[in-house]
């Protein structure tokens, strides 16, 4: 007699829903490791290494082949010239090596002790390059009437092939705490994070009660809603680079119209730069901030306060709540959940915003977050390890946020 | 607060900061309408909406002689201010009577023939809670619609009509949006100038060309991916689906760094394939997760039939789960699009070949001092009016997209 057992582990069944769902998931995996995963984890190496913008462009060798000499007629004396230089200024080349192809009919001479003709194929080994250093060689030709023939084919036709290594900063094992030192070097790194913190704060409280303003305006409906919701979504759709260069020649101090109508209505005497002074400028590209996503909070909340059961309004009514208690009462309640989802999101992605504050002030005028200090040290001063350190430390905060919201959101949201 | 909840106390407030508001308002729109300064005086405002509102409060009982003495007596307060102090709205410098009188139109009927309507039910004296609350609540809707359409419309508008002008005119008076339209086609030169000189036709279409593969690309990957997370059984699956949220947080400006070493050594960097195949990669994350929320709610036992019918997995996916979510897929291609079409970082650090760039990266490249102001706005306009269109045409689909997946219930 056999005793019936419910199967354990996974049946053949359940192994073939697993492989088709992985070979289904496979092309997002791959590209999402390869364009996310990798460059993150490459940023970590990076960040280790003494690396700047010049650096990208790895130190080669670069030969110019020219024919010099008579090639009218046969038995003419001609020269086949090669320069070789260090396209590099300090970094040496090692095992350089020139091969070309010589064209039938010239015959070579006697040839450099450095090179070895085999057939037509020219080959020589130059040995070490230094840090700008240049070579040359020369091959003597004897022109024959058998290249007169065969239309006098041009030897740099067949360009020369130079290979040689050279040392890349990337991929040596040379590091340098040096990166981190500069990034928390002094009181700089301070001011960032701090302008980092009051940009991300604030502008996500705002935009969550300018969205929440604004959905509770909408929550009803009249003629025109569907337009006032388009036209308030206008901020957050249109491109960034568009609505930030509006604001720019808005604000202008020298043309700006926002400055000429502040002026004619009497607020202030001279023109004032918006975008140019500590601390207003901070100002500024926080209220821009919160003028183009206080759609996307206003969306997210009228979505919810829409699903809100009328029901409970109406016996509040009955029993005589008024407005403001029903709203503190009733909906906030409801729209606790969604409002604080936005907020850790909104939180996360202010934290990460970078094109905003690059347009508006170059990260001058004491507004440079810690993700525009990342281009910052990148680009503008050419060091891309310093650069990698900021992100280092981007990435890290995130990491914190990443554990807050995954405690929260799957409390909150049932995610 | 108790205070405040005497009908003679609530009216004039409400009254005062709703003139106050309106008195900004008319300034603000008669000057960017006609380029003259108007000047707006608070004090002279506030006492002008103060007095209408203690004006439109209802009788209550008081009688109608001693009703109208009060009023007319406190007429004298604003009147007073206006003449001895300043009017509520004056002419800046050189501002012509007729701007003058349109704004104090628009002030006098936009300031004081709401009131009635924002006090319809506060009485004279002691208003119960709901009387008074409503009244604010009436007060603060008006606003928020005045605030809110101001914010969003006056730089869309600076930014249209600014394209229109030329810099002679931009600098003379940067207020003055008024257009000349009798010099007909000539309005439209920094547009035409755009076109001719900029090369912004090559612009719009490589955008064109890129959004729309984006699109493609991002659902040939995250439909199938959403469809595995949502209906198959596989060990991590909830692990996955959490997780896969988390790449949507990952700054740009990080992945930025490396992917633009990466490209420069690979020699992709300046090239649309370049671009093609990173934009993707950024939208499918969300793409799919969006999706898998829409998978979710289909009915299973539809593709239980197909599969009983003999369908493959594959087909399954084609033939009937694509059809039914066709309307998540338009939000999500919708979503997906506008992402790659306002995308500006990486096409800023990527493309440097003036023949190969987005319409981003062509309005970035504008934004100099050799270039006038209305070209860069003409630029701007260019960039927005596409996205606009579409999603106003399609906003329906924005909307539910946009919140779909993240809102549950």
């Amino acid at each position: 007699m056999t005793i019936a057992t419910p199967p354990r582990g996974a049946g053949p069944l359940a192994r073939r829903e697993a492989r088709l769902a992985w070979g289904l998931l496979a092309p997002t995996i791959i590209s999402v490791a390869l364009v996310v995963v990798l460059p993150l984890l490459s940023i970590f190496w990076i960040s280790v290494k003494p690396i700047s913008l010049a650096d990208l462009r790895p130190p080669a060798p670069v030969v110019r082949e020219a024919l010099r000499g008579d090639t009218g007629a046969a038995g003419d004396a001609a020269r086949l010239q090669y320069r070789i230089r260090n396209s590099s200024r300090d970094k040496p080349i090692t095992g350089v090596i020139l091969t070309d192809t010589i064209p039938a009919g010239l015959q070579a001479g006697e040839l450099d002790p450095r090179c070895v003709l085999e057939g037509p194929s020219l080959r020589c080994d130059l040995g070490d390059l230094d840090g700008g250093a240049r070579d040359e060689i020369e091959v003597p030709l004897t022109v024959a009437q058998a290249w007169l023939d065969a239309g006098s084919p041009d030897p740099e036709e067949t360009a020369a092939a130079i290979t040689g290594r050279s040392d890349n900063v990337l991929t040596n094992l040379q590091f340098s705490g040096e990166n981190f030192a500069r990034v928390f070097n002094g009181d700089e790194f301070w001011g960032v994070l701090w302008v980092t913190l009051f940009y991300t704060v604030f502008g996500t409280v705002g935009a969550l009660l300018m969205g929440l303003f604004a959905a509770m305006l909408l929550n009803k409906s009249f003629k025109g809603q569907g337009i006032l919701r388009g036209l308030y979504l206008f901020p957050y759709v249109a491109p960034v680079i568009a609505v930030a260069f509006t604001w720019v020649t808005l604000f202008d101090p020298f043309s700006g119209s926002a400055n000429a109508l502040l002026i004619q209505m009497g607020v202030t005497e001279g023109a004032i730069n918006f975008f140019g002074e500590r601390p207003l400028a901070l100002i500024m590209v926080t209220v821009f901030e919160i003028w183009r996503y206080f759609p996307l909070s206003f969306l997210f909340i009228l979505a919810r306060m829409q699903s809100i059961d009328t029901d409970m309004y109406e016996a509040a009514d009955m029993d005589g709540a008024s407005p403001f208690q029903k709203f503190w009462y009733l909906s906030m309640p409801q729209l606790l959940g969604i409002l604080s989802v936005l907020f850790l999101l909104r939180f996360i992605w202010t934290f990460n915003k970078f094109d905003d504050i690059f347009l508006l002030t170059g990260g001058n005028a004491g507004t440079r977050t810690l993700t525009v200090n990342v281009y910052e040290q990148a680009f503008a001063v050419s060091n891309i390890g310093a650069g990698a350190a900021v992100a280092v430390v981007i990435f890290c905060c995130l990491l914190a946020f990443s554990y807050v919201f995954f405690r929260y959101m799957s409390q909150e949201e049932g995610l | 607060m108790s205070h405040l909840r005497y009908g003679y106390v609530a009216g004039p407030a409400i009254g005062a900061l709703w003139a106050l508001t309106m008195a900004v308002l008319a300034c603000v729109t008669v000057s960017f309408a006609t380029g003259q300064g108007l000047r707006p005086s608070a004090l002279s405002a506030l006492a002008i909406g103060a007095w209408a509102g203690f004006a439109m409060l209802p009788a209550g009982g008081r009688p109608q002689g001693q009703r109208l003495a009060w009023i007319a007596g406190l007429a004298l307060v604003p009147l007073a201010l206006t003449f001895l102090v300043r009017p509520a709205i004056a002419g800046a410098d050189g501002t012509g009577s007729g701007a003058l009188l349109i704004a104090w139109a628009l002030f006098l009927a936009t300031g004081l023939l709401p009131l009635p309507m924002i006090m319809k039910e506060l009485p004279f004296g002691a208003a119960t809670r709901h009387e008074f609350e409503d009244a604010v609540i009436r007060f603060l809707t008006g606003f928020g619609y005045v605030f809110f359409t101001a914010i969003v419309a006056i730089p869309f508008y600076v930014m249209v009509m600014t394209s229109l002008k030329n810099q002679q005119q931009l600098i003379q008076n940067p207020l003055d949006f008024t257009i000349d339209i009798g010099q007909g086609w000539g309005l439209f030169r920094s547009y035409v100038e755009l076109f001719r000189d900029f090369d912004f036709g090559t612009y719009l279409w490589i955008s064109l060309v890129v959004s729309l593969l984006t699109v493609f690309i991002t659902l040939l990957f995250s439909v199938p991916g959403a469809y595995a997370v949502a209906r198959l059984r596989f060990r991590g699956r909830a692990a996955f689906s959490r997780s896969i949220l988390l790449i949507y947080m990952v700054p740009m400006i990080v992945l930025a760094l490396p992917i633009y070493i990466a490209f420069s050594m690979t020699g992709l960097r300046n090239s649309i394939l370049g671009l093609v195949m990173i934009y993707p990669v950024t939208t499918i994350p969300v793409a799919l997760y969006m999706l898998q929320g829409y998978f979710r709610g289909l009915p299973a036992e539809v593709e239980e039939a197909g599969l009983m019918d003999g369908l493959g997995r594959l087909a399954v996916i084609w033939k009937i789960t694509m059809p039914l979510s066709l309307p998540a897929l338009a939000s999500v291609s919708l979503y997906v699009f506008m992402i790659a079409w306002n995308e500006f970082l990486l096409a800023f650090m990527l493309l440097d070949d003036p023949s190969k760039f987005t319409l981003t990266r062509g309005v970035a490249m504008l934004n100099s001092s050799e270039v006038p102001r209305q070209n860069l706005m003409a630029g701007a306009v260019v960039a927005t009016v596409p996205i606009m269109v579409l999603f106003l045409g399609l906003e329906r689909f924005m909307t539910r997209g946009l919140t779909a997946g993240s809102v549950k219930g």
